[in-house]
């Protein structure tokens, strides 16, 4: 990734949310250049999955682990949002019970559960929107990569990780809502969540941590850090024998990676309204894989191009030509893998000197 | 002559010299509570001719004449109740009127009276209701019907229901009520137990005879649950192992993450649901045979796809695991969608043939036909994948290109071809599982969606490369899930056995059997 | 029983996998500022001796002891290193991506962990220690090219190169002139000579000129134990290494 590829994203994602709220706010209803609110949710909700993109390729790109469980992060960052939002309802709600949200009163619960105490607090819950995913990541990253779980083995457990949660959050009785999931959130900090300039605010917001992400990633893979971490993924074993140990590495970057996600999930929850247990699908991880792959793996960059280019490709097709979306899915993974392992990035790149290495190219079949 | 004369006399006079010697009938002719005694009377007399009685009297078809004769009316034929004879009435004849009181009596008698039912198996219900019942009431008549009884299976169940009359009654000596105990403790199963929990007032040897009794009914209940337990859980091993046992080749053997094995599954089925539709319309003779002629049609049309997909894009992907990944997902994306397109989203009727439903009760075991064909069908397609491996040219070809690529390829194997077959024969596997899952799941485009990761979990659990390793995965898992089930519910149960399995792949990576030796190194 | 003088141990080792014995009640001693050169057909166990040594691979039976007291068969291969063991690979193992300059700086001996390498910032001190090695490898016009790029002579003398960055107290090289040309052949046997001025080197290799040219006591493996053992012309002499692995 190259520093001018960096500087010319971050004006474009930072220049483009700051236009987009404006349009919004300032220019009239009536006029052309006015954008509408739910533009500027929708771009907020590219730049959260972008932010995930980002996580995906900090573990896929720079130290091999390809996590078929991203998503999951994601999903435990939202739903610590959600359950501040939840909280923030008070009285608001259908039954208007102060202490318990609508889903427990229906389900007869009596006392509001103790996992769920505190999140009342703004602090506390922005704390366990870094807390829940990194401290998942790294009771798993430590078990896995301590006992060298790598390649596929790693994706399929990954995969079966978020399967698990999916399941677990189905249920009614694990106090998230079930199949509901946690919506019809009122306010934010105090400022009513459905107003334009909370809209503008949270889109604004959104770039200024896709920013900082990408600033905090491109300083771990250009440290001497970074450096370890691709000899990592190359040659893992090589490195033991220089006397690093790979699962340290790993381990940090995969809880870094999670913590990235978990914040782009709690920025996408109030954007979208809603989160529910979907999020945790497996499929959902997948897709968030193949962004990364087609912008082009290992550019961070790259991750953000192809986050928000099939997230618009999804927005177009489901509106447009809903039967062909998953067609046009299936295509994208599969001519990104066969024609363009580089991604969009790969095919500029040639040209360009690099400050990160690229992956090597595949072996040839052995 | 004359002997005959005096039978004849004897027959017609018979009706009244039984009314004389408290005729069963009697009552019928007189009022409700007539009629209700009569019932009840008849329900122990073991008159041949009460049964039919009984039920004309529920059918509103019984008729009494003014000589006090009674009538069964079928259809314009007139019967004698009592004789069986058909013949002609003096005088008008009048319906015999039910109330309540008499529409229970008819029930508990018809009841008992099935105990002299001319099928064994009709005799073996009667018993069975007359132990739910055990009524003391009951006793005479089952004491005449176990005089009758010829039937060892009809016996057995009339003991029991005599043993639980008997014991229900309360007045029998204590060496009777002692065998009755035996009796029941022996039938084994919960009804026995809760019989024997109920006696009250009984002499203490009788009290602890019963205690012994009901504990012992507990531990073989215990037994029997373990039982239905295993075979619950090696239904779903068998239907994880049919899922596993196309990916223990494709992945196992040939080392290619196909995230499309799912749909060759949900392939499968819909092949099966288009073998219905097909013979529905032009054969309709051969409807149950349905399934059967699906296992190898499903397995050539999922076995084609998969050479397909092998030759336009898994080859070019060899050695690059995680983009086979990528790539074989987007393809199971759009076989979802085409199918989805051609057979619409919601789910397609497949019915399982007669010979496939219902369901067969051994001890206290319920087997149930559908499971229990899964698990032969399951361990028939390990046992045929296995002997393709070992004994057929093609299996020799498939073990010596994984083994050594390059040496195979200079022996003149032409190892793209043997790529493209092994990626078949996984496929088409897969496909046959699609038969079995079509009778027990849904058809829908999801089908597939829900067994790939179970169907990785089974194939890394019991060592990749290794099909005997993942028919022990593939029962282990089915087993455990099924006896946590009832300790945690389903879901929980499911959430479990996938963390365990995260956790056991930490500690040993390479799966139950992995394969061992330097070449897993390189 | 380890004296002053024994640097590495090897007493009784043996190593089976799925039944077949990779190393047969293997000993071995090497001394301090030693050079060993270790050959032997295929499947004689030269590769597994290494994995043992460097922690790869644990013995089912068997002594391990490097320096004084220092029981390797309980450490793992980052503490093995750490300790002073380096190893060349048979298959150059260079990081690909990396500028020979990186892969050298990987190397270089100093703090591993996450915590150092997140902030370190290269120093003159290793900036000199690089440029040294450079030299010593004779790829100093080279270092900013991609190892990737690098040809095979030269990816094994990087790989040599790193071996010095980590500045181990004993050497593990395994054939380290596989594919190389005679002059190439040649300039490796003296920069092996050189490094053993101050450090103990184990090679293992094939090619018998080079072991020739060497110069040092020979230990031929055969079937995972030591079948002969002493100067070049004493073990081509012996009967049955001649029988085993040089023919007739």
């Amino acid at each position: 990734m190259s520093r001018a590829s960096l500087t010319l994203c971050l004006t474009m994602v930072l220049g483009g949310a700051a236009l987009l709220a404006l349009l919004n706010l300032v220019v009239p209803a009536g006029s052309a250049l006015h954008v509408p609110t739910y533009t500027v949710s929708l771009f907020g909700k590219y730049l959260s999955y972008a932010m995930l993109a980002v996580a995906v390729d900090l573990v896929w790109g720079f130290a091999g682990i390809l996590s078929l469980g991203h998503a999951a992060f994601f999903a435990l960052g939202g739903y610590a949002m959600g359950m501040y939002l939840m909280r923030q309802i008070g009285t608001r709600g259908v039954y208007g019970n102060a202490i318990l949200p609508d889903f427990m009163v229906f389900l007869n619960w009596k006392s509001l559960p103790w996992y769920w105490q505190g999140f009342d607090h703004p602090a506390f819950a922005i704390v366990m929107v870094l807390v829940v995913p990194g401290l998942l990541a790294l009771v798993f990253g430590w078990l896995a990569f301590r006992s060298r779980v790598t390649g596929v083995y790693l994706s399929i457990i990954t995969q079966a990780l978020t399967y698990a949660l999916l399941l677990a959050f189905f249920r009614n009785d694990m106090g998230f809502g079930g199949n509901n999931g946690l919506t019809d959130f009122k306010d934010m900090f105090g400022i009513p969540l459905h107003a334009d300039a909370t809209r503008d605010g949270l889109l604004v917001a959104t770039a200024i941590f896709l920013a900082l992400e990408l600033l905090i990633a491109r300083y771990v893979v250009t440290s001497r850090f970074g450096k370890v971490l691709i000899a990592v993924r190359d040659a893992e074993s090589r490195t033991r024998f220089l006397g690093y140990r790979p699962e340290a590495y790993k381990l940090f970057v995969f809880v870094l990676s999670a913590v990235m996600a978990g914040v782009g999930g709690a920025l996408y929850v109030p954007q979208v309204g809603i989160i529910n247990p979907s999020e945790f699908s497996p499929a959902n991880s997948i897709e968030a894989v193949i962004w990364v792959a087609v912008g082009g793996r290992g550019t961070l960059v790259g991750a953000v191009l192809g986050a928000v280019l099939v997230n618009l490709g999804k927005t177009f097709f489901t509106g447009a030509l809903p039967e062909l979306w998953l067609f046009a899915l299936g295509a994208v993974f599969i001519m990104v893998t066969l024609v363009l392992p580089g991604g969009l990035l790969g095919l500029a790149r040639r040209r360009a000197p690099r400050a990160v290495p690229a992956a090597p190219a595949p072996e040839p079949a052995e | 002559m004359n002997l005959i004369r005096v039978l004849l006399l004897m027959f017609a006079l018979c009706p009244f010299a039984a009314q004389a010697q408290d005729d069963p009938f009697a009552g019928l002719a007189g009022n409700y509570e007539a009629i209700r005694h009569a019932v009840e009377a008849l329900a122990v007399s073991g008159n041949p001719n009460a049964a039919a009685t009984v039920a004309a009297l529920q059918a509103g078809t019984l008729f009494a004449a003014p000589d006090q004769s009674l009538w069964i009316r079928q259809g314009d034929t007139l019967t004698n109740a009592r004789t069986g004879v058909t013949g002609t009435p003096e005088g008008d004849l009048r319906r015999v009127r039910v109330n309540n009181a008499v529409r229970r009596a008819i029930e508990e008698a018809t009841g008992a009276l099935t105990l002299f039912a001319p099928v064994p198996a009709k005799r073996i219900k009667a018993a069975a209701d007359l132990f739910a019942q055990h009524d003391a009431a009951m006793l005479p008549m089952l004491e005449r019907a176990l005089a009758k009884e010829t039937d060892p299976a009809v016996r057995g169940a009339i003991e029991q229901a005599y043993a639980a009359a008997l014991l229900a009654a309360g007045v029998a000596p204590v060496t009777d009520r002692l065998a009755a105990i035996d009796v029941l403790r022996r039938r084994g199963d919960l009804d026995a137990s809760n019989l024997l929990a109920s006696l009250t007032n009984q002499p203490p040897q009788v009290a602890a005879a019963a205690a012994r009794a009901v504990a012992a009914i507990a531990r073989v209940q215990r037994l029997w649950a373990l039982a239905q337990g295993v075979f619950y859980g090696l239904s779903l091993g068998s239907v994880l192992l049919l899922a596993a046992a196309g990916l223990a080749i494709t992945f196992g053997v040939m080392g290619v993450i196909n995230m499309a094995h799912g749909e060759m599954v949900m392939l499968g089925a819909y092949t099966t649901f288009l073998v219905q539709q097909a013979i529905g319309a032009y054969a309709p003779a051969l409807a149950g045979a349905g399934v059967v002629l699906a296992v190898p049609a499903a397995f050539v049309v999922a076995g084609a796809v998969g050479i397909a997909v092998e030759r336009l894009l898994i080859r070019f992907l060899y050695g690059r695991p995680l983009e086979t990944l990528l790539a074989t997902w987007g393809l199971s994306l759009a076989l979802q969608q085409a199918v989805r397109s051609i057979f619409g989203a919601s789910n397609r009727d497949v019915t399982s043939p007669g010979w496939m439903s219902g369901a067969a009760q051994w001890g206290g075991l319920t087997i149930t036909f559908n499971r229990l064909y899964i698990i032969v069908f399951a361990a028939l397609v390990v046992a045929a994948l296995m002997a393709v491996l070992r004994f057929t040219p093609l299996g020799l070809r498939m073990r010596a290109v994984t083994q050594n690529r390059r040496m195979a390829a200079a022996m003149g194997i032409r190892t793209p071809w043997i790529d493209a077959l092994t990626f078949g024969l996984g496929s088409g596997v897969a496909g046959m599982a699609g038969v079995a899952l079509s009778q027990i799941d849904n058809v829908s485009p999801n089908l597939g969606q829900g067994y790939i990761i179970d169907s990785f979990m089974v194939v890394v659990f019991g060592g990749v490369g290794n099909l005997w390793g993942t028919l022990v995965s593939a029962l282990t898992l089915g087993i455990v899930n099924k006896f946590l089930e009832p300790v945690a519910g389903a879901v929980l149960a499911k959430i479990f056995v996938l963390v365990l399995l995260i956790l056991f792949i930490q500690r040993k990576p390479r799966g139950l059997f992995p394969l061992k030796g330097r070449a897993v190194e390189a | 029983m380890t004296d002053r003088a024994t640097l590495l141990y090897l007493d009784g080792v043996t190593v089976s996998f799925d039944g077949f014995r990779a190393l047969n009640a293997l000993s071995l001693i090497l001394e301090h500022g030693e050079m060993r050169a270790v050959i032997g057909p295929n499947g004689a166990g030269k590769t597994t001796m290494m994995d043992v040594i460097t922690g790869k691979t644990r013995p089912d039976a068997g002594q391990v002891v490097f320096g004084a007291d220092t029981d390797l068969t309980r450490l793992d291969e980052p503490d093995i290193a750490a300790l002073g063991i380096g190893r060349k690979f048979q298959k150059p193992t260079v990081f690909e991506p990396h500028t020979v300059w990186d892969n050298l700086l990987l190397a270089l001996a100093g703090d591993r962990r996450p915590r150092f390498t997140l902030w370190a910032r290269q120093s003159a001190a290793e900036r000199d220690r690089i440029e040294a090695i450079l030299a010593t490898i004779r790829l100093a016009d080279h270092r900013d090219r991609r190892a990737g790029d690098l040809s095979h002579g030269q990816k094994q003398w990087l790989e040599i190169g790193m071996l010095l960055a980590q500045e181990p107290q004993l050497l593990l090289v395994d054939e380290p002139v596989a594919g190389m040309t005679d002059a190439e052949t040649e300039q490796t046997a003296e920069l092996l000579r050189e490094i053993n001025r101050t450090r103990s080197v184990v090679v293992v290799e094939h090619d018998m000129a080079f072991v020739r040219a060497l110069g040092v006591k020979v230990t031929v493996l055969h079937e995972g134990s030591v079948l002969s053992e002493g100067s070049i012309d004493h073990v081509s002499a012996d009967p049955r290494v001649v029988e085993v692995y040089l023919g007739r």
